[in-house]
């Protein structure tokens, strides 16, 4: 591969993704329409597709505001975290057999890496904006991720053992005679609500409650920097849709009469729709009860999943 | 791969500096975690990737994260920094600076002499990480494990705590899940004491 493809693929990641960032605003409205029976953005343009133009226009124009009492450089360093640890984590994914950009050898470990500097956006977010509110939603962010982190790594350890690797198309390869979900339907369902807690979406928006805490950690935000977070939001849903379809269902594998990627996108797809129908029907834990079920249920059952799969493949090895 | 280490090696000496010299606590510690990505960097370029990834996701992930998180709420303003100047007077640094100084010499003196070995760019796998912790050091590792467990026994019995007071509500519910126990032992709440049963009835509806 030269180096002009090399470029050539990340401005085409990232322009794919931001895209889809973008567009996810009017998915999202739509679908949640859909399942509350109503009919949600219909007027601008076709099925209503121009409220994203809308949407973006109205965040570059409104007042980019930084309020007096906020501590100036951590205020404006916060929202640019987000997005730049969740666009760094696409780094490593497999969209198809060439499209990747890198082919790390601790891939994995890579995407854990970024998620868990991801708290940092909350967390300095809402102290520079000085703000009790703010605060509040900061010190929840930072303790349901730093809980959620723990089993997100190990809830991807069962796929590693069966892999016996950290690299993304070793794992995406290992899943050619059968998808991992099959073998790791817990480690699964655990990735998957961890997901959910570690890109902060409702039910588990602790962090925002908009209820109790207007708007948590970015209640000081305007304009475009607050654009940033919601950005974040909705790239943080893609690369968890992404991760677990190559984690458990198969990533770019799929029939031959259509391009790897396609089936990548489409799956990627369906688990978009997935966090956005987990937002339209389940209503939010307390913060109490969210860590409790974090630290007393799914530690012991991720823990368990692995030791059961560590001694399975032990078991068949032999 | 040497001009990458050597240009987080300069980035993790220029953060750790500013961490020293930061008069706001939270602006340190961010260039602390800054200085952790360095050196994860550091890592990367000498062929360590499975440490340097540790590095970020323990150290720059998980540790810095407690300790901003501990300052956060201890709401320091300006007085802290104030403190922290008058800390931060010559008389105090001055000393260890010129035994540094002292160290940075030597080092130099060590560079143009050029004696020193080349820098080993062996790729260390994470499966070779694995197999030398549970083989080679596997006691080391199980200690380790029996020295967190009692770090965490004892914040568990530090952070459990009976509830003292009650609210009304609650209070109710568990008067009543005693009385079914047989335990008669009252709580008291000092709050909503004064009301009347029948008041405190509709309430709870």
């Amino acid at each position: 591969m030269t180096v002009f493809q090399h470029i050539l693929i990340v401005l085409g990641v990232l322009f794919v993704l931001l895209t889809i960032a973008a567009g996810l605003i009017w998915v999202e409205r739509r679908l949640l329409a859909l399942w509350q029976d109503r009919l949600g953005p219909n007027r601008a343009g076709p099925l209503g597709i121009f409220i994203v133009v809308a949407d973006t226009l109205k965040l570059f124009f409104k007042e980019d505001w930084i309020p007096p009492f906020a501590d100036k450089w951590v205020f404006v360093a916060a929202p640019a975290i987000v997005v730049a640890s969740v666009l760094m984590s696409f780094v490593i994914i497999p969209f198809s057999p060439v499209i990747v950009i890198a082919d790390l050898n601790v891939g994995l470990l890579f995407f854990l890496a970024m998620s868990s500097l991801g708290v940092y956006s909350i967390v300095l977010g809402g102290w520079a904006s000085n703000n009790k509110y703010s605060l509040l939603g900061a010190l929840r962010g930072a303790s349901q991720m730093m809980a959620y982190e723990v089993f997100m790594g190990l809830s991807l350890m069962g796929v590693v053992m069966l892999t016996g690797s950290f690299n993304l198309q070793d794992i995406v390869a290992a899943q050619r005679s059968m998808w991992f979900i099959v073998y790791q339907p817990l480690g699964f369902i655990l990735f998957f609500i961890a997901g959910v807690a570690e890109t902060h979406r409702l039910p588990f928006d602790i962090p925002e409650a908009e209820s109790e805490l207007i708007a948590g950690y970015h209640a000081e935000y305007s304009g475009m920097k607050f654009g940033m977070f919601f950005i974040g939001e909705y790239l943080g849903i893609t690369l968890i849709s992404a991760m677990t379809v190559t984690m458990f269902f198969g990533g770019w594998l799929g029939p031959g009469f259509l391009p790897p990627w396609f089936w990548f996108g489409g799956k990627t797809a369906i688990f978009i729709g997935l966090f956005i129908l987990l937002r339209a029907s389940l209503p939010r834990p307390r913060y109490d009860q969210l860590i409790g079920f974090g630290w007393k249920l799914l530690l012991p059952l991720v823990l368990a999943n692995l030791l059961v799969t560590g001694a399975v493949a032990l078991l068949l090895k032999k | 791969m040497s001009t990458l280490f050597y240009l987080s090696s300069l980035v993790a000496i220029v953060a750790t500096l500013m961490v020293i010299t930061r008069y706001h606590p939270i602006h340190a510690l961010l260039y602390l975690v800054v200085s952790f990505l360095a050196v994860a960097m550091i890592f990367l370029s000498l062929g360590a990737p499975f440490v340097a990834v540790l590095e970020v996701i323990i150290y720059a992930g998980a540790i810095m994260v407690l300790f901003i998180f501990v300052v956060m709420m201890l709401n320091l303003d300006k007085d802290t920094a104030l403190q922290e100047k008058q800390w931060l007077r010559p008389r105090v640094w001055v000393g260890p600076a010129l035994l540094t100084l002292v160290l940075l010499l030597e080092i130099g003196v060590l560079l143009v002499r050029g004696d020193l070995p080349a820098l080993q760019l062996a790729v260390v796998t994470p499966r070779q990480v694995a197999l030398s912790l549970y083989g080679e050091y596997l006691i080391a590792v199980e200690l380790a494990g029996f020295l967190l467990m009692a770090g965490i026994v004892g914040a568990a019995h530090i952070g459990k705590h009976k509830k003292e007071s009650l609210h009304r509500f609650l209070r109710e519910e568990t008067d009543a899940h005693e009385a079914s126990a047989g335990d008669a032992r009252e709580v008291h709440t000092g709050d909503g004491e004064g009301i009347p049963e029948k008041e405190r009835k509709t309430w709870q509806l």
